[in-house]
């Protein structure tokens, strides 16, 4: 297991891998923003939170054809899938790496986005903690949809289709704790129900992935 | 027709989109049902 | 006599093709009477006026798209358990019809917000959900076009049926979570007190029995439909071999 993990950070750091393009989208589209909105400080203060959950969850939409798309070509999954290795592991796993070169970049660089688009000085580490605990549903949730198109020659699109409805919870929970810790307000009820979702599905998803991927193998 | 009062575009309109929405998807479902039944007799056919 | 005999397509399509005719008039005729019932001989309400018709269409086509997702999941569920064929079409079959629905019903409500709201759209929760139920119709749809093979594509999509419904019910609370509604409550709840008036409530009984039946009918259709694409296409594909 240990030996999958480090394969895979090291294949996504090592050129090509596409390590540091989650983290340029991410950067493009807080820069953007306030070119379509305007560049008063008190409308991009109010609007921060919700837009820096939203790039993070695109800039994690956009690597997610990554996580089985190389090991599909080369061959390398039909070998995984008889090692003793449960299916379940697996994607877990894959799931765990995705967040590691993915999720944490965004959560650690969030932060200094947000001083961008002046998020105001409270909201700081709700954020952070919101994302820290929302991205990992975001990975595991991303990787259902990996594996369910991962047979297919131009999945892409359809991987977003079929990702975006599914990642609706997570973020209206996730962007309400970073909204309602940057005006102030108590924060425990939306930040227990991130939390709740995230581990649930951190529980329950990989087997649906398993079983989709096990299908797909077939 | 009764008299929809002020209203009557809205009513119109919302039962206009309905009927047309429902009635090409009835339209649709047959026409493929008709399509599909007519193309799998030809290929049993073919099959003697 | 069981209800799996059901399973077997040639079982299937005799059985549907003796029931459909009728299934369709009489959905036609509930549809025709609830309809005309509703738009002709019912009063205005006090206070939305004429607008108040178009709860014959709103509520059983927003009714029959949550009822439309939950019969794919019964029949995705099937097919996952005892994997019955016609089980994973009825559900293929079933989609676009709920798809429709929830048009019909996000667009007759649109329109019904505009005079009595002020707005089209407002991000209210239950439009809110609807809205993402119509998102996870349309990537089902899309994942089943998607996919070449019969099978692959009906074991992913009864998947992302069942995995869709668990997300589908979280959003939904957590969009009441968000923001707090416009919308009314139940028109029909069991609790005579709460529920529309009988003027309004017998033509929109009789409407939703169309819309229930115009669904079973073109269920049924569209399923024989599928059934006989996938014999041809087993057919041609064993011409090729030949």
């Amino acid at each position: 297991m240990r030996a999958l993990i480090a394969r895979d950070l090291a294949l996504a750091v090592r050129a090509g891998g596409g390590f540091g393009l989650g983290l340029a989208f991410f950067l493009i589209v807080v820069t953007l923003i306030p070119f379509g909105v305007g560049p008063e400080t008190t409308l991009l203060t109010e609007i921060a939170p919700g837009i820096l959950w939203i790039g993070a969850l695109l800039a994690c939409l956009l690597s997610l054809d990554r996580v089985f798309a190389l090991d599909w070509e080369d061959g390398s999954l039909d070998l995984l899938a008889t090692a003793p290795l449960p299916m379940e592991g697996i994607v877990t796993i894959k799931a765990l790496a995705h967040w590691l070169t993915t999720g944490l970049p965004l959560v650690l660089a969030a932060p200094a986005l947000g001083l961008l688009l002046s998020l105001p000085a409270p909201g700081y580490l709700w954020l952070f903690l919101s994302l820290l605990i929302g991205t990992p549903a975001l990975s595991v949730i991303g990787t259902f949809g990996a594996a369910l198109t991962v047979g297919l020659k131009r999945g892409g699109l359809l991987l977003s289709l079929l990702v975006l409805p599914l990642y609706v919870p997570t973020l209206i929970f996730g962007a309400e704790v970073a909204r309602r810790g940057a005006d102030g307000l108590a924060v425990e009820t939306p930040l227990l129900m991130l939390a709740g979702l995230s581990f649930g599905t951190l529980a329950l998803l990989p087997f649906a992935s398993a079983a989709v991927l096990r299908v797909n193998l077939r | 027709m009764p008299d929809l009062g002020k209203y009557a575009d809205a009513v119109l309109s919302a039962y206009a989109v309905s009927l047309v929405l429902i009635v090409a998807l009835v339209a649709f479902s047959v026409m493929r049902a008709r399509k599909v039944r007519r193309e799998l007799s030809d290929v049993e056919g073919r099959r003697g | 006599m069981s209800l799996w005999e059901y399973a077997n397509p040639v079982k299937f399509i005799r059985t549907t093709d003796r029931v459909l005719p009728w299934l369709a008039w009489l959905s036609a005729v509930c549809l025709a009477v609830g309809l005309i019932w509703g738009f002709f001989f019912t009063p205005d309400d006090f206070r939305q006026g004429s607008t108040v018709k178009i709860i014959y269409l709103h509520v059983p086509s927003a009714l029959m798209a949550i009822n439309g997702w939950l019969m794919m999941l019964v029949a995705s569920l099937i097919w996952i358990v005892r994997r019955h064929h016609v089980s994973a079409l009825a559900a293929r079959a079933a989609a676009p019809v709920g798809a429709t629905m929830t048009v019909i019903a996000l667009a007759t409500g649109a329109i019904w917000g505009q005079p009595m709201w002020g707005t089209y759209w407002a991000w209210d929760p239950r439009l809110t959900s609807f809205l993402i139920l119509f998102l996870f119709y349309l990537g089902y749809m899309a994942l089943w076009a998607a996919i070449e093979n019969d099978d692959t594509a009906a074991d992913l999509t009864s998947i992302l049926c069942l995995v869709g419904s668990v997300f589908a019910l979280l959003s939904r609370y957590a969009v009441n979570f968000w923001n707090q509604g416009l919308h009314q409550g139940a028109s029909l709840s069991l609790d005579k007190e709460k529920n529309v008036a009988d003027v309004f409530y017998f033509p929109l009984l009789v409407s939703i029995a169309g819309f229930v039946l115009l669904f079973i009918a073109l269920v049924f259709l569209r399923t024989q439909t599928e059934i006989r694409a996938r014999r041809m296409r087993a057919l041609l594909a064993r011409e090729r071999m030949a």
